[in-house]
């Protein structure tokens, strides 16, 4: 039932025997999956997790606290090069760096976040539009960052992860689904959690209305740079993760149009919403992918190569991707707001009633 | 040095104003900033480039044409998109435009590819007049007063023409300007056409010194933000100088400290004025709805 009697139920991370069962259920799926599938899908597992991380991170803050970011490029982009340069300068094992990273990133997100303490919708997004356009035009001038050419991830090894160096060289996907599947685990579960704490509630107070909020005691700058900086935190990780994915990092991939793919995730997914920020994650980064070789799409492939030749150009073909990303965008804002999460709630609802 | 660096910051900051103002025309009437602003006028230089080079037309109907196209996308946008966003907060509408852009990025990008462009333009970069130590060149003057003349054209619109009015009344109060017999709606289809075509004129001004490609305008759309915060999003003689300021202060910074890192300095200008001074330089008051 979802009759709750005591206050514990409620912060209780998992409700029922049954969701335990399911839970349990997931971590064997997700350990067994790997071994069934094809290399390539264990490579978009990883991308996925790695999206989702995002997604959960920006969700915090647009879809729990009601701030809009435009600038998580940035902190993407912090977090990927920097875990690469502390590991390939000052010799860090992986996972030191990747923190080292992401608290930086969490350290920028703290300086965005007091501006937003005067700022509002519009303004804010100016501001952190600006943040992210600054951020990747330092990188690709700036030297050490590899300037233009970009940096290579160094090759990591299983102890490379906590010493310095060590045998077993991590390259394979599967090798690498191991490590940043349970790193997104983790951190889904402790967005999970952290929501059911009071730092969960004060952002949500936040949202619905900050100045109720500050009546009823919530320290605005306290909770709304905490906000921006667990936001992130979570970024300058799954950034960390990317560079190790592609291998390769340059300043270009962390355009304004990535920061508007990250806010489409959360979009789609379903703002305020954990289980969303994974639809979201998920479901995207497969559109991405599948997008990203449109013309090998059965029928509609060889329509839109015919088009192209005829009305618009065969070698900006791959731009149909963000045609349809901008459409998907609009179309979910005006039809349900609520996202693929809204969607699941309505059709839960439609069938546990399901004769009437 | 200085002269000139004060010139050719003028002849930038014209246009960076005429972007502000199309955004701050928008902001008043929608409370939106309109992020699919640079990608609108970058698709209408386009059609310019197109209308020229592609049907061989003559520059005046080619600027001409682009401008009517400017102005039927505003209206698109306006009534398609934004029109039928079920409870529009601010969040939405913003995501709107986003995807907006994105649609636009696309689509020139499918039709034009990641070429590099070069618009004709009737005046050029090279003929120069000799000012003592400094250099004027016919497409700066060009600007400076295209921009000019756009500003003064706005300036007796918004106080003489009843549609101008009609769009400051709703600016104010859309209620009582509909209880006045204005359309409001009509109103503001208007004005997302006039800002659009505000913003195709920077962009065919534009395209001349940049090479015109679907990422045109992605830098200048930011010094328009800019632009617009430094002199106040709710006032459109603040958006202007704004624009003005911020041309200057941006090349003196290039001339003086680091070429390299001149685009940082439109986005520590946004900081600080919001940190400061939200409401910007010139713009009188700073509401705060609750």
């Amino acid at each position: 039932m979802d009759m709750k009697r005591d206050y514990y139920e409620d912060i209780q991370l998992l409700e029922s025997k049954v969701v335990w069962f399911w839970f349990l259920m997931l971590i064997a799926s997700l350990i067994i999956l790997p071994f069934l599938i094809p290399n390539y899908y264990i490579y978009i597992a990883n991308y996925m997790a790695i999206n989702v991380i995002v997604s959960l991170g920006l969700n915090i803050l647009v879809g729990y606290t009601g701030q809009i970011s435009l600038g998580h490029a940035g902190f993407f982009a912090i977090g990927a090069f920097l875990t690469v340069l502390s590991m390939a300068k000052l010799h860090l094992p992986f996972l030191p760096a990747l923190l080292l990273a992401a608290l930086t990133a969490a350290l920028f997100g703290f300086i965005l976040g007091l501006p937003a303490l005067r700022l509002e919708g519009p303004y804010l997004a100016i501001a952190t539009l600006g943040f992210s356009l600054a951020i990747t035009h330092v990188i690709g001038r700036w030297q050490i960052f590899g300037g233009r050419m970009g940096l290579e991830a160094p090759s990591l090894t299983l102890q490379g992860l906590f010493f310095s160096d060590g045998p077993y060289t991590l390259e394979s996907d599967r090798q690498l689904y191991f490590l940043i599947i349970p790193i997104a685990f983790f951190l889904t579960m402790a967005a999970r959690n952290l929501m059911k704490t009071k730092v969960g509630r004060a952002f949500i107070a936040i949202r619905d209305s900050e100045i109720a909020a500050k009546t009823m005691g919530v320290n605005l700058l306290y909770y709304k740079t905490l906000a921006f900086a667990i936001s992130a935190f979570y970024t300058g990780i799954a950034g960390g993760l990317y560079a190790f994915l592609i291998g390769f990092i340059n300043p270009s991939a962390f355009s304004f149009i990535l920061s508007i793919y990250f806010l489409a995730f959360v979009i789609v997914g379903g703002l305020g919403s954990i289980f969303g920020s994974i639809m979201g994650g998920v479901v995207m980064t497969w559109l991405i992918l599948k997008l990203d070789k449109i013309q090998e799409l059965p029928y509609l492939g060889a329509t839109l190569m015919t088009f192209s030749e005829r009305w618009m150009s065969v070698t900006g073909l791959p731009n149909v991707s963000s045609i349809i990303f901008g459409l998907i965008i609009i179309l979910i804002v005006v039809f349900e707001p609520l996202g693929l999460y809204g969607f699941w709630i309505r059709t839960k609802i439609y069938w546990k009633t399901w004769p009437f | 040095m200085f002269l000139q660096l004060l010139i050719s910051g003028l002849s930038f900051g014209s246009l960076y104003a005429l972007i502000a103002l199309a955004m701050v025309i928008i902001y008043k009437t929608s409370e939106v900033p309109n992020f699919a602003q640079g990608e609108m006028a970058m698709i209408s230089t386009f059609i310019a480039y197109t209308l020229l080079e592609v049907s061989g037309q003559s520059f005046a109907i080619s600027f001409i044409g682009a401008l009517i196209f400017a102005a039927v996308l505003g209206v698109f946008l306006e009534f398609t998109f934004l029109r039928r966003a079920k409870d529009p907060n601010i969040l939405s509408l913003i995501l709107i435009t986003l995807g907006f852009e994105m649609i636009l990025y696309g689509l020139a990008g499918w039709r034009w590819g990641a070429d590099q462009r070069y618009l004709p333009f009737p005046v050029s970069d090279f003929d120069i007049i000799n000012l003592g130590t400094a250099v004027f060149s016919y497409l700066n003057i060009a600007t400076l007063l295209t921009a000019l003349i756009l500003m003064f054209i706005l300036f007796l619109f918004f106080r003489y023409t009843k549609v101008g009015i009609a769009m400051k009344a709703t600016q104010q109060n859309p209620m009582a300007a509909r209880i006045n017999g204005i359309r409001t709606h009509r109103i503001l289809s208007i004005t997302w056409a006039l800002s659009s075509l505000i913003g195709a004129v920077a962009g065919i001004l534009l395209a001349p010194i940049a090479t015109l490609d679907p990422n045109l305008m992605l830098d200048p759309l930011l010094k328009g933000f800019a632009s617009a915060v430094l002199g106040g999003m709710t006032s459109l003689v603040g958006a202007a100088l704004g624009g003005y300021i911020l041309g200057i202060i941006e090349n003196l910074f290039g001339g003086y400290v680091s070429v390299e890192f001149k685009s940082v300095v439109a986005f520590m200008i946004i900081v600080l004025v919001l940190c400061f001074k939200p409401s910007g330089l010139f713009a009188r008051h700073y509401v705060r709805r609750v």
